[in-house]
């Protein structure tokens, strides 16, 4: 009897010396914050992400499952900027979890952290699924992902002060991987700048923007409003006097639209992954920019 | 005792200097890893500087021709203090056209005490909805406040919906009070501008008046696990059918409920769930025929109480519900009474024991496949049981005293079919082979509805 109290008491010891191991409960909502949040928290966190590369993010239920996981979440890692609009307010609130609610420290929006494209001037709805705050979709710009992971790293830090070192240290070292990637990225996609493409919804713009791509035409004519059979025809017209390069289209887009317009202009469609598992090819963020600009090059004449 | 005394007191030094000395090769790492990054960097910059003057030598002109954008800047706040903490506001319009084939004022659900609700199949022509008017924001850093109101196409405002909720209560605990829509079954809490069809079920016509409401507090938990699992309990005033208002102090409603939910891989999801309602009602009236045809008020005094079991599963090709999307629902309710019966409460004022039990349940399914477009099948069936009136059974009054309570199996058939151009606006039509009426004749109700809805953006529950 003894020698057990002495062990249990030596084992008490010892757990209250020891390093606090319990991980961070992440939940990610798309997984390219999944991945980022992976790339940051190594095995200090434990993350779940709640949608795939092959759903629309704008449009996901409140699932059962989710609100199990905003429950016991740590920290919730979001895009914001209202993409998440109609799900994720009805996770933090049914979760019942302090730790989440917005303003908390276990609440990050990605778009909270930098100046988005397309700001709307004017707000109404005739106009489209527009975001007050401006498009959300700012995933596709890898400058954009060193900014959120720097904000990620220093919230990490926060919440888990005992680790905080640990997270600068993975942090600076996926910057700095980072930054070199960007470097390759830029020069290998150089001769991509000024290419005229037609894009499907305006989740493409930020790649466009970083890349230089000339969007010259949406598919959508507004955001979120599928195109008439009247705007498709306008945009044969329109594409058949100046065809552009490529057709994108992303993992989680219905093909139909894409693919009668290429086949009346004769452009190619060429699916990019849009988000970290969109294609077999996009296993994490640095292949996910690899595989896009990889398959804008390949069907690029 | 003493060597374990030493044991300790090495184990607590050990846990003192290691610390220290991991720190200090945590430092060197780290400046390691900072002199790594600055490299890198460097490189990165030379890198790009070199890739910059190649692509300058190679097409100068169309280089420069290039304007630099820049991300606008996020929007100024111009708005004054005053109104920057608006509540989000948001309003649902809605208005149908009906024709239906037998007089919707003579519609009762046959063997059922009506449960006083804007039930059945409404106003023939053109009718406005009720519209919703939503507020709502968080108070402060610990409660949260809504209130959604109805304004009937009838010119009458009703509190659909006014309560707090916490929102810093630790492990899984909410607590909800004021009036709210109770979270008994699957379809009581949803709100009507997000029912798949232009009505409720049959059971939740009969068994609530539409959607039961209760005045009182609400407090639910969700489990710590990956398996959703949330308990919740209500009580209240009672006051809302198959309750009444009690002139007592005290609490009425009890209302208990679980669900539990998950995912099945990545393409589907369900909700279970199961609850029990108990109620108090006193003196809850209501209109009948005698068996000559004349007006009478009866009255209902005793226990009533009700349980349900409810099962939603939604599936999606790749789990991407913008395409197609297929959710399929069903219900079951049961309900026992057991009281005193009064005929004729302003006239006769007979008055004996009075016991039922029914029952009801419904299937829907609802298919969206294309975007925008869906369609929907309901069936719908109750079962009223043999209501045991003594009254009838001691040969006081004939059974045809009681024409609502006559002992019948109401059902009906229901298809829908609808389009939503946007994620605010829908426009629905509905036809339905309605076999509840008391009288026994079927009704074909037509029905042709519109919803939009303005303002904040809504966000509904699963």
């Amino acid at each position: 009897m003894c020698n057990f109290i002495r062990s249990a008491m030596a084992l008490l010891i010892l757990l209250a010396c020891g390093p606090a191991q319990a991980t961070v409960r992440i939940l990610a909502t798309t997984a390219d914050w999944g991945a980022l949040a992976t790339e940051l928290g190594g095995d200090r966190v434990s993350v779940y992400v709640a949608t795939t590369a092959l759903q629309d993010v704008h449009r996901v239920d409140a699932k059962p499952s989710l609100v199990a996981r905003a429950r016991t979440a740590d920290l919730v890692v979001a895009t914001g900027a209202e993409l998440e609009i109609g799900w994720l307010p009805v996770l933090v609130q049914e979760s019942g979890n302090p730790k989440i609610q917005p303003g908390a420290t276990g609440y990050f929006e990605a778009a909270a952290q930098l100046s988005l494209l397309e700001v709307p001037t004017q707000l109404d709805r005739s106009m489209g699924d527009i975001h007050p705050q401006g498009n959300p979709h700012l995933q596709l710009d890898p400058h954009n992902i060193a900014v959120v992971a720097k904000a990620l790293t220093s919230r990490l830090a926060m919440l888990d002060a005992g680790n905080a070192d640990y997270y600068r240290k993975r942090g600076s070292d996926f910057d700095a991987r980072l930054t070199q990637a960007i470097t390759r990225w830029e020069i290998k996609a150089a001769p991509l700048k000024g290419m005229p493409v037609v894009i499907m919804h305006r989740d493409q713009i930020y790649l466009c923007h970083w890349l230089g791509l000339k969007e010259v035409a949406a598919i959508e004519p507004k955001p979120g409003v599928p195109p008439s059979a009247g705007y498709l025809g306008q945009l044969v017209s329109k594409l058949s006097a100046s065809p552009p390069n490529l057709i994108l289209l992303n993992a989680y887009n219905d093909a139909k639209a894409a693919n009668w317009l290429s086949e009346r202009v004769h452009v190619p469609v060429v699916t990019l992954p849009f988000s970290v598992g969109g294609t077999p090819e996009a296993k994490d963020l640095f292949s996910l920019f690899d595989d896009t600009i990889n398959r804008l090059q390949a069907q690029n004449p | 005792m003493t060597r374990f005394m030493r044991v300790a007191a090495h184990l607590a030094l050990a846990c003192a200097v290691l610390p220290s000395i991991a720190q200090a090769a945590d430092e060197v790492a780290e400046l390691r890893a900072e002199l790594q990054a600055l490299k890198s960097e460097y490189a990165a910059r030379v890198g790009s500087l070199e890739a910059r003057i190649g692509q300058l030598e190679a097409a100068p002109a169309q280089v420069a021709a290039e304007p630099v954008q820049q991300p606008p800047a996020p929007a100024a706040g111009s708005r004054s203090a005053a109104s920057a903490f608006n509540p989000a506001i948001s309003l649902i319009l809605a208005g149908n056209y009906s024709g239906t084939s037998q007089d919707p004022d003579s519609w009762h659900i046959a063997g059922f005490m009506p449960s006083g609700g804007d039930v059945g199949p409404g106003a023939r022509s053109f009718n406005l909805g009720e519209s919703e008017l939503t507020v709502s924001a968080n108070v402060d850093p610990y409660f949260s406040a809504t209130m959604t109101a109805a304004i009937t196409g009838e010119d009458e405002i009703g509190v659909e919906e006014a309560f707090f909720r916490t929102t810093a209560l630790p492990s899984g605990f909410t607590v909800k009070g004021g009036r709210f829509f109770s979270g008994l079954g699957y379809l009581n809490e949803v709100h009507a501008h997000a029912w798949d069809f232009t009505d409720q079920p049959l059971i939740y016509q009969a068994f609530f008046g539409n959607q039961r409401a209760q005045d009182g507090l609400q407090a639910k938990w969700i489990a710590p696990t990956d398996l959703f699992v949330e308990i919740g309990a209500e009580t209240g005033n009672g006051e809302t059918f198959p309750g009444t208002r009690r002139s007592r102090n005290g609490f009425n409603g009890e209302t208990v409920f679980a669900h539990i939910g998950g995912d099945i891989g990545a393409t589907a999801s369900w909700r279970a769930g199961a609850s029990w309602l108990d109620l108090n009602a006193e003196g809850r009236s209501y209109e009948d025929v005698d068996q000559f045809g004349e007006q009478v008020l009866n009255s209902f005094t005793g226990k009533s109480q009700t349980w349900g079991v409810d099962a939603v599963f939604k599936w999606a090709p790749t789990g991407n519900s913008a395409y197609q999307q297929l959710k399929v629902q069903a219900e079951y309710m049961s309900r026992r009474e057991d009281g005193d019966l009064t005929f004729d409460v302003e006239g006769l004022g007979l008055s004996d024991t009075c016991e039922s039990e029914q029952s009801g349940w419904y299937l829907q399914s609802v298919y969206q496949f294309r975007p925008r477009w869906r369609v929907g099948a309901r069936y719908d069936s109750l079962d009223s049981g043999r209501t045991q009136i003594a009254l009838v059974d001691d040969r006081v009054l004939p059974a045809a005293a009681f024409p609502l309570l006559q002992a019948a199996d109401p059902d009906r058939v229901t298809v829908m079919f609808d389009w939503s151009p946007s994620e605010f606006t829908r426009l629905r039509a509905q036809y339905a082979w309605d076999e509840a009426r008391a009288d026994g004749e079927q009704d074909r109700q037509f029905r042709l509805q519109y919803l939009y809805g303005i303002g904040a953006h809504g966000a509904h529950k699963y």
